[in-house]
């Protein structure tokens, strides 16, 4: 079990500081699927990266089973059993996909490797023995990304928007990767996403926005606002008042 | 003839664990110690000044010649071989130079390798640069080559130095002919106070010749680094160098890149980058369960495999 108790973040931008999450409460279980969602810089990666260690709270305490890792290192986390799957993976210029397969699963089994990729949907031939470098696709890198994270032994695993570029055959794969993790596993699963495939895995939805934890809900209500949402407009789509009933229009 | 500490340089710049199969000349403090030469490959001592020829016969196929040199004390020492690789052969060639420096007296070696690489030829050269030993006298290298190749040749260099030499300043000038190529592959790491300098220069002359030159570097410490490539198109003709650096601590990274153009058909790039570890990297793999000097290890690795 995770817990994020009151936790704040300010971070130094170029225009100053800027209070990026605000009293974040939260209590995440084993053996669940929870999807963050919410606008776009409403602060989802920074609490993933908080809670990986990346950035370390102005305020608040985060607890994993009642034990205080506020002040722990990014590696003593991944030792506790956190792991983060990046939004925007780096590349590495002469490193394998075989070799960070390897250090993220601390095992060298060719076997090994193979079942995580196909878990990804990518073909182990092809890929093993590549670079990581500036030549993989984004999807592609996204894939090695969400693998090296599967490739552990977790008890908390955080996928920053593990669809972003992904092709729809390999998305119906990955569904189906993040529901064995939740049945094999005693894993808190958190995904971030804006994915409808994805939010229908959710036992529980956390919405986010301008730093804050603004609601947590099922994914069934989640869903209904959203198709509530077209229904309201049909100019949806392209209106700045975001579709809503009391958007001053000339509808 | 050749003890432990000579075995152990050997195994550092030419990978070799015992004496070599194939063609081989051993040199060590400015003596030659040991050669083999083969059906095809042939070294003779030159009569005119220190060094040696290495004739391999036209058509010589998957054979190789090591030609690694040690010091083993303050000296100088100051080399010129020429290299003929025979038309259509393929050959590996290793040269590479160990400096052990136990003393107080500078200890340097100077080469200067030439090479032909005859029509349709291929050849793959690999020199490493490694020196050891903890007296005061200072590991100094500089080595120059030049090199020719002909119609449809292809040369292949890897040229590798990791720390252990204190001054160094390698020249490279290489000529293309027509429909001739050139890889290059260069690593250095420096560390401590010391500098190095590389220049490399290749001219293409003839049509379709292609050259790429890829450099990376790590500079640490307080040392110095300066390259400086140059690639000259006079024909149609394809050229990419690619410069890339790491700098870290106090260390200091001048890249000078220049290219130009004989010709309304050559194509040449080059790209150069300095700058740190990307932190992106460093987190990255600390996510994995790596302290920070373990993952900032793994990269420098990758980074100059
Ligand atoms: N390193 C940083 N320095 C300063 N500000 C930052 C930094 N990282 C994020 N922010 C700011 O914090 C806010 C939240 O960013 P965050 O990346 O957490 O949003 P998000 O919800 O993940 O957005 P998206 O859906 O676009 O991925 C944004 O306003 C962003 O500009
Ligand atoms: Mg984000």
């Amino acid at each position: 079990m995770l817990e994020l108790k009151d936790v704040s973040l300010t971070l130094v931008g170029d225009k100053g500081q800027v209070e990026v999450l605000k009293e974040i409460n939260l209590t995440l279980k084993n053996k669940k699927i929870y999807v963050m969602t919410g606008p776009n810089g409403g602060g989802k990666s920074s609490i993933g990266k908080t809670i990986m260690g990346i950035f370390r709270p102005t305020a608040g305490q985060i607890l994993l089973d009642g034990m205080d890792i506020t002040q722990k290192e990014i590696y003593e986390r991944a030792h506790l059993g956190i792991g983060y799957a990046f939004q925007q993976p780096p590349r590495f210029k002469g490193i394998k996909v075989r070799q960070i397969l390897e250090l993220s699963s601390g095992k060298n089994q060719t076997e090994n490797l193979c079942d995580l990729l196909y878990d990804v949907g990518l073909c182990a031939q092809n890929y093993l023995d590549r670079e990581l470098n500036a030549s993989f696709s984004g999807g592609e890198l996204k894939r090695i990304e969400i693998a090296t994270v599967l490739a552990r032994d977790l008890k908390v695993a955080i996928f920053d928007e593990p669809e972003a570029g992904i092709d729809l055959w390999s998305i119906q794969r990955l569904t189906e990767t993040f529901v064995n993790l939740r049945e094999k596993y005693d894993m808190t699963i958190v995904i971030i996403s804006h994915q409808e495939r994805i939010i229908k895995l959710a036992d529980q939805i956390i919405l986010v926005a301008e730093g804050r934890i603004s609601g947590i809900t099922s994914q069934e209500k989640i869903l209904e606002d959203i198709r509530q949402l077209d229904s309201d407009c049909r100019c949806r789509k392209d209106c700045i008042g975001g579709g809503l009933k009391n958007a001053k229009c000339d509808r | 003839m050749l003890n432990a500490t000579d075995k152990r340089l050997l195994e550092e710049i030419a990978d070799l664990h015992s004496i070599p199969q194939g063609a081989f000349n051993i040199r060590k403090n400015g003596q030659g110690v040991e050669r083999n030469t083969t059906v095809n490959i042939d070294i003779i001592t030159k009569k005119d000044k220190p060094g040696i020829d290495i004739i391999i016969k036209p058509g010589t196929k998957g054979e190789s010649v090591h030609i690694p040199v040690i010091l083993s004390e303050g000296m100088d020492d100051l080399v010129y071989n020429t290299f003929e690789v025979g038309a259509g052969a393929d050959v590996l060639i290793v040269a590479g130079c160990g400096i052990h420096n136990s003393g107080s007296k500078k200890a340097q070696h100077d080469g200067i390798h030439e090479f032909f690489v005859r029509k349709g030829a291929r050849m793959k050269y690999v020199e490493k640069h490694y020196g050891e030993g903890d007296g005061k006298g200072e590991r100094v290298l500089n080595p120059k080559t030049i090199i020719e190749v002909e119609e449809d040749a292809v040369a292949e260099l890897e040229m590798i130095q990791i720390k252990g030499v204190d001054r160094t300043v390698r020249d490279t000038e290489v000529r293309l002919h027509k429909n001739a190529r050139l890889v290059v592959s260069e690593r250095l790491l420096t560390y401590l106070d010391q500098t190095a300098e590389s220049n490399i220069t290749v001219e293409m002359i003839g049509d379709d010749a292609t050259a790429q030159v890829v450099s990376r570097s790590v500079a640490q410490g307080t040392s110095k680094q300066l390259f400086h490539l140059n690639l000259r198109g006079y024909a149609k003709c394809r050229g990419h160098i690619q410069c890339d650096s790491i700098i870290m601590h106090d260390a200091r990274v001048a890249s000078i890149p220049e290219i130009s153009a004989y010709h309304s058909q050559a194509e040449l790039i080059h790209e150069a980058a300095i700058g740190k570890i990307a932190s992106e990297q460093l987190i990255k793999l600390m996510s994995l369960g790596l302290t920070e000097k373990e993952a900032e290890d793994t990269i420098l690795q990758g980074f100059l495999k």
